[in-house]
């Protein structure tokens, strides 16, 4: 009788975490949607999506997201072309080449390095990255994009190659016995048959990587600066998406002003391009699933 | 001295362990150019294992080791001079699943010779042609080379496997129970092709199936926990066998 009691207790609870779970995602998604169709009463939507120029912390104001998509894109691109090929190498090492003892203790290693505090990396970037690279390039600023985007692209490297690696032993062993049996090399084994065959997870874990690294706030507000810029130059100051909404909400703009306003329309900016992100990623999988089952 | 050369492949005092386990006990055994050659036996005895000794696939398995030497037209290949890639364009193998790459048909039958470095397109297609067509698929599948290998049948997909190992004219083709997963109408075909086959290459083959082991070989040779218990022309040990160990298998008095 106690017992029976106890259990539907623990359901109830179970059922409440699920719940709150929803309610506060709900809850979030109607915040985002309600200020931001108050902002776009104010600001027309072409506006928003065309102009070239975002500043709405000035006295004349734009409000054109453009700069901060770009600024966004800008971080993310140099720091998927730094995760990738060192994620996927290290992917293909470990499943392939490394020995089972190494392979144990190099992978938590770099799980490490997915738990090191970002505003450590931001730090890094700002204070040693920087520094370094304009030493090589004596015209680059102090806040860039380019030192964001390369420590930022070193923070999601166990993104892309943990789930690689997974995507790699879950190829079937027999079409590497298959890829062996006819003469290959490992090179080749591992470059013409295992990666090809475990491509749609490696495309899984890259669109992941990018949408950790699209939302990624901390390295570039602290490493990329503050000024909305629609360029396509690393070396100089820029502001993504997150790095603007981190500006505008802990800074002195009174809430219910427009001003205010424009962090929601921001992040609902942000939240489409993850939400886009994240479902390509789940219809990769769903399909690659299919395909072996 | 002449029938020295009639013996492409030779295995000298050969012993296999995985960990404890004396997988392969002291097994000689000579196999004859451009036959067909059956290894038979209860599951367990070895029959895989034997094989792929002969392309070295069980390099890959942690705990195995190999004592004694085998012999490929006279040179070790267990020696540390030889290497496996090029040892394995010459003794191809078909496994018992079939395990086509997810590719196009095509691809599938000239990987073998593109991972070789060749590019000619005219070479490379003719060579799938023919091996398709020696492996009597070429008819089902020529106007759909694009297509993946995974959408054709089980039957289909070992034929495709066949195809591609004999793509790189190996001389030796080893299969492990190539028939296993498939339907007696493939059966058929791959039995028939196997016959066709030793025109060109040598073959050895696993099989469970003492009717198969008799329609397609020349010689047989019986395996039991380990031990190599009677190799002769299969006709003898189907007939006479000379040990009762391989007449109660044979007569399917014992699993
Ligand atoms: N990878 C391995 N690791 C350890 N032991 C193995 C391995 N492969 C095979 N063995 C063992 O070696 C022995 C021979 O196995 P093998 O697969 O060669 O037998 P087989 O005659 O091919 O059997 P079957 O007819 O079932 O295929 C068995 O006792 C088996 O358990
Ligand atoms: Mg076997």
């Amino acid at each position: 009788m106690k017992k029976r009691r106890l259990e539907y207790f623990i359901e109830l609870i179970l059922k409440a975490c699920a719940v709150v779970t929803i309610l506060t995602t709900i809850g979030i998604i109607w915040v985002l949607l309600s200020e931001s169709l108050t902002f776009f009463k104010e600001v027309s939507i072409k506006d928003f999506l065309t102009d070239t120029e975002w500043t709405p912390l000035f006295a004349k104001k734009h409000f054109g997201i453009l700069p901060l998509i770009s600024g966004t894109l800008l971080t993310t691109f140099i720091a998927v072309c730094v995760a990738l090929p060192l994620g996927l190498v290290i992917a293909i090492y470990l499943s392939q080449y490394a020995p089972k003892r190494f392979r144990k203790i190099i992978k938590p290693l770099l799980e490490v390095l997915a738990a090191v505090p970002t505003v450590v990396y931001g730090f890094f970037a700002l204070m040693v990255v920087t520094p370094f690279l304009q030493n090589l390039i004596p015209n680059m600023a102090g806040f860039n994009a380019l030192s964001a985007g390369i420590v930022m692209g070193i923070m999601i490297i166990p993104f892309v190659s943990s789930l690689s690696e997974d995507a790699l032993q879950a190829v079937p062993k027999s079409l590497k016995n298959a890829a062996y049996g006819l003469g290959s090399t490992r090179f080749q084994t591992s470059f013409r048959v295992m990666v090809p065959a475990a491509s749609s997870g490696i495309i899984v874990s890259v669109i992941l990587a990018f949408s950790r690294a699209i939302g990624e706030t901390m390295i570039v507000a602290i490493a990329a600066g503050q000024q909305p810029r629609l360029t396509a130059n690393p070396l100089v100051p820029i502001e993504t998406i997150t790095a603007y909404i981190v500006q505008v909400a802990k800074g002195d703009v009174p809430h219910g002003t427009l001003e205010y306003r424009t962090i929601f329309a921001a992040g609902i900016t942000l939240f489409v391009f993850t939400f886009i992100l994240n479902n390509i990623s789940f219809w990769i999988r769903k399909k690659y699933r299919e395909q072996y089952d | 001295m002449t029938n020295e050369l009639n013996y492409i492949l030779e295995s000298k005092n050969v012993n296999v362990y995985y960990g404890e386990l004396h997988a392969l006990k002291d097994i000689n055994l000579k196999i004859q150019k451009n036959s067909v050659t059956a290894l038979i036996g209860p599951s367990g005895c070895g029959k895989s294992t034997f094989l792929r000794v002969f392309n070295r696939m069980n390099d890959y398995i942690d705990s195995f080791k190999i004592e004694g030497d085998v012999f490929m037209e006279g040179q070790n290949i267990y020696d540390k001079k030889v290497r496996v890639d090029e040892l394995r364009k010459n003794i191809g193998m078909v496994f018992q699943k079939p395990n086509p790459f997810p590719k196009s048909i095509y691809e599938n039958v000239a990987y073998g010779l593109k991972i070789q470095g060749i590019k000619d397109k005219e070479f490379l297609m003719d060579r799938v042609e023919n091996s398709l067509k020696q492996a009597a698929l070429w008819d089902e599948v020529k106007d759909d080379l694009k297509k993946s290998a995974l959408a054709l049948s089980g039957g289909q997909q070992q034929r495709i496997c066949i195809a591609r190992a004999l793509a790189v004219e190996p001389n030796v083709l080893l299969m492990d129970e190539p028939t296993s997963a498939l339907d007696p109408i493939s059966t058929a075909k791959v039995e028939e092709l196997i016959n066709e086959l030793k025109e060109k290459y040598t073959i050895v083959i696993v099989t469970h199936n003492m009717q198969q082991a008799s329609r397609v070989s020349d010689n047989t040779a019986f395996f039991y926990m380990g031990d190599l218990i009677e190799h002769a022309k299969t006709e003898d040990i189907f007939r006479n066998p000379k040990k009762e160990r391989t007449q109660n298998y044979i007569t399917g008095r014992f699993g």
